[in-house]
């Protein structure tokens, strides 16, 4: 009797013990952003619920540190289970061995591009799959709605209204100096982006060649370029650095029109104003582009073994369906898979609707190194308007120098 | 056995013993040293060695570092945003540090005469130095800002003088920047300077009043002569700080990090751009050579000039 129980006792022991090895503790890392910690939090509190061997313990940077951080970690050999990463940090994840290929038996590539947005073919290398995104952001252009009411004009849809719009919301004191922005003019927010990915394919031209080398040193790049920083110089519609920044002086309501992502839905919801999104303006033809972007989520290259099942069902649960709607509440931006993005209720989202129509002309850029590459697109501005320097040669400058950082990025 | 232990263990105290005290003393007073000597040692002259080591390689983090030479510093020397740092440097340093230093004794010298409400002027001057810059750097910045927010742009535009771009401007950003350095550091220099002034001794004011020297006279004859240890301490001093200077540039300009177009950037924040968001350490490394050369240059020199004559 005794000894049956010791027995039991022992045997009870060694299954504890068991369970006890049998939870995974697996690390997932981001970047300190309010609404993506907050989103991240119920995923992987649902995640565990449903998988109660495993465990998932969330470490956040700030994004000034992120990449360091990851390398870092990679050096020491502690590197996080999944992790994200911005698309355009791919090549130098992948070739610092950063992250692992995805497994074709857990991910298969036919299901990856039947069901996600096309642009997700950023994260491949080769034959492999490095990651897969939950969320999808593009460009929209904000618009405060009282202050397009009061200068009695309608949400622009071209860039003729465009100017238009910005030229009857502009307000100026008795000295000229603007005192609230038809339009925010900030080449180190988005408005590279617009710049490269939209205005020089409205005026005819192509940012990057099919090798991917610099394309815009041209009369479609001069033009586009003339274009930005005429919004300054001629019509005196925006003012770089006008209210620090572009959507600083849109928070404060000090700025009719700006250029922004979904990203930003969450920090314009607390706006003391109405505002509205309508798309990015066409052109004359009534051309149309947009820009789109994401973070994915990758497998870390020093997970192994069963780390390395845990965060593949991991990586999996957060790719969901399910993960993509809840992210798309709490951080507002689109779900990466076609059928959860693009229902009706979405499309007719006065909000998400001109952010999802965006997306399906959008291009993603293929960026090297994305600082170093919109540092030459903001200095490009910058010698035109504080320099005085000629629009053809900002833009011929700035190409070299942007093709020097890829000639680099490549060697 | 048992005798043969007690002698081992009996050895080095008797060792110890037969030391005179003052040798005792020496033994001890290095034993404490080592510590610091050892800790330096492993904390900076080894990461500094590697440093060297580090600028002749490529390394960029993720892979082994390769040795290649002088291509680092081949590359710099032929990179004219290296020179235009370099210049910006030295700008900070040689309009930082005489202006900083001619603002704060002149406040030093005076308020040491005043008495009335003497620690709460001194507390005043002292508060901006206990500032974080960063926090400083933001405050400044919006400061800085066309109207309607900008607080000087904005006290312009009431007397009817033109906008300033300031900030957003290739000639004005630099100064701009350093105006809130200058300020942030004069706290320190004033406190030291007081101290300075406190040393010298009343009889030799007494005998010069006596020998009917005029104010101006005794401060040239005397008191900055005698402030010379004071000053060379400073001058070295807000020198590095200058030389070093990345806070305040890097939060007043942080949408354009040392701009516009450069115009603003000192060697640290290129050398913190190069190793931090390009990976560049190899390259990072040579930069940070040339800096620990002009740093060890400037304050030889500084040294050499302001020493002693005997």
């Amino acid at each position: 009797m005794r000894k049956a129980q010791l027995a039991g006792l022992a045997a009870g022991i060694s299954f504890m013990a068991m369970g006890a090895a049998q939870a995974v503790e697996i690390e997932y890392w981001q970047y300190v952003f309010d609404s993506r910690v907050q989103a991240m939090d119920q995923l992987i509190a649902k995640f565990e619920a449903a998988n109660p061997d495993i465990t998932v313990k969330q470490t956040t940077f700030p994004y000034a540190d992120y990449q360091t951080r990851v390398v870092a970690a990679k050096v020491a050999g502690q590197g996080p289970d999944v992790v994200q990463l911005f698309y355009g940090w791919t090549d130098q994840f992948v070739n610092g061995g950063l992250i692992k290929p995805l497994d074709p038996a857990v991910f298969p590539h036919a299901e990856i591009e039947s069901d996600f947005f096309p642009i997700v073919s950023a994260m491949k290398r080769g034959d492999d799959y490095y990651g897969l995104p939950t969320a999808v952001r593009s460009l929209a252009l904000f618009y405060n709605k009282a202050i397009f009411a009061e200068a009695g004009v309608e949400p622009p849809s071209n860039l003729e209204e465009l100017l238009a719009a910005a030229e009857a919301t502009t307000k100026r004191d008795g000295s000229g100096n603007i005192t609230t922005a038809g339009i925010t003019m900030d080449m180190a927010g988005q408005d590279h982006h617009w710049w490269r990915e939209v205005l020089v394919r409205q005026n005819g031209g192509v940012p990057y060649d099919a090798d991917g080398n610099v394309a815009y040193n041209d009369a479609a790049g001069a033009a586009a370029l003339k274009f930005y920083t005429d919004l300054q110089t001629e019509k005196k519609v925006g003012l770089v650095g006008f209210m620090d920044e572009g959507q600083a002086a849109f928070r404060a309501g000090m700025a009719a029109m700006t250029i922004d992502g979904t990203f930003r839905l969450g920090a314009f919801a607390g706006n003391p104003f109405e505002w509205g999104v309508v798309e990015l303006p066409a052109d004359a033809n009534g051309l149309r582009s947009n820009y789109s972007s994401y973070f994915a989520n990758a497998i870390g290259a020093t997970s192994e073994g069963e780390e390395l099942v845990a965060a593949q069902k991991f990586l999996q649960y957060i790719s969901s369906p399910e993960a993509m709607q809840i992210w798309l509440e709490v951080v507002g931006e689109l779900p990466a898979r076609r059928d959860v993005a693009l229902t009706e209720t979405n499309l007719a989202d006065p909000i998400r609707g001109p952010f999802l129509k965006g997306l399906e002309y959008a291009h993603t850029t293929k960026f090297y190194d994305e600082a170093a590459q919109r540092q030459t697109s903001i200095d490009m501005v910058n010698r035109v308007l504080l320099e005085g320097q000629s629009i053809e040669d900002a833009l011929k400058q700035a190409a070299e120098a942007e093709q020097a950082i890829i000639d680099q990025a490549r060697q | 056995m048992a005798s043969a232990n007690a002698i081992s263990q009996q050895g080095p105290v008797r060792f110890w013993d037969r030391l005179s005290i003052g040798t005792k003393r020496v033994i001890w007073a290095w034993a404490f040293l080592a510590l610091p000597i050892i800790f330096y040692a492993g904390i900076r002259f080894y990461p500094t060695f590697q440093a060297f080591w580090l600028s002749l390689t490529n390394w960029d983090l993720l892979r082994p570092a390769q040795f290649i030479g002088f291509a680092n510093y081949q590359k710099m020397f032929a990179d004219p945003i290296f020179w235009k740092v370099f210049n910006n440097t030295f700008l900070y340093l040689i309009i930082g540090t005489p202006l900083s230093l001619v603002i704060s004794f002149v406040i030093a010298y005076y308020l040491d005469r005043v008495k009335l409400m003497h620690g709460f002027i001194r507390a005043l001057y002292f508060l901006p130095y206990l500032t974080t810059a960063a926090a400083m750097g933001w405050v400044w910045r919006w400061f800085y800002q066309p109207v309607p927010i900008g607080v000087i742009n904005g006290f312009l535009s009431t007397f009817g003088i033109p906008q300033q771009p300031f900030l957003r401007s290739v000639d004005q950003a630099l100064f701009s920047i350093l105006i809130p350095a200058i300020w942030a550091g004069l706290g320190f220099q004033i406190i030291i300077f007081m101290a300075g002034l406190r040393a010298i001794p009343n009889t030799f004011y007494e005998a010069a009043r006596i020998d009917g020297l005029g104010n101006w006279a005794i401060l040239r004859k005397i008191t900055i002569p005698l402030l010379k240890p004071t000053t060379v301490f400073l001058v070295v001093f807000s020198s590095i700080g200058f030389l070093r200077i990345f806070d305040q540039v890097y939060n007043m300009t942080s949408n354009d990090p040392g701009g516009p177009l450069n115009s603003t950037k000192p060697l640290v924040l290129m050398i913190y751009q190069t190793a931090f968001s390009s990976y560049q350490m190899g390259y990072a490394a040579a930069q940070t050579v040339v800096l620990f050369t002009i740093l060890l240059i400037v304050s030889l020199l500084q040294l050499y000039v302001l020493r002693e004559k005997k």
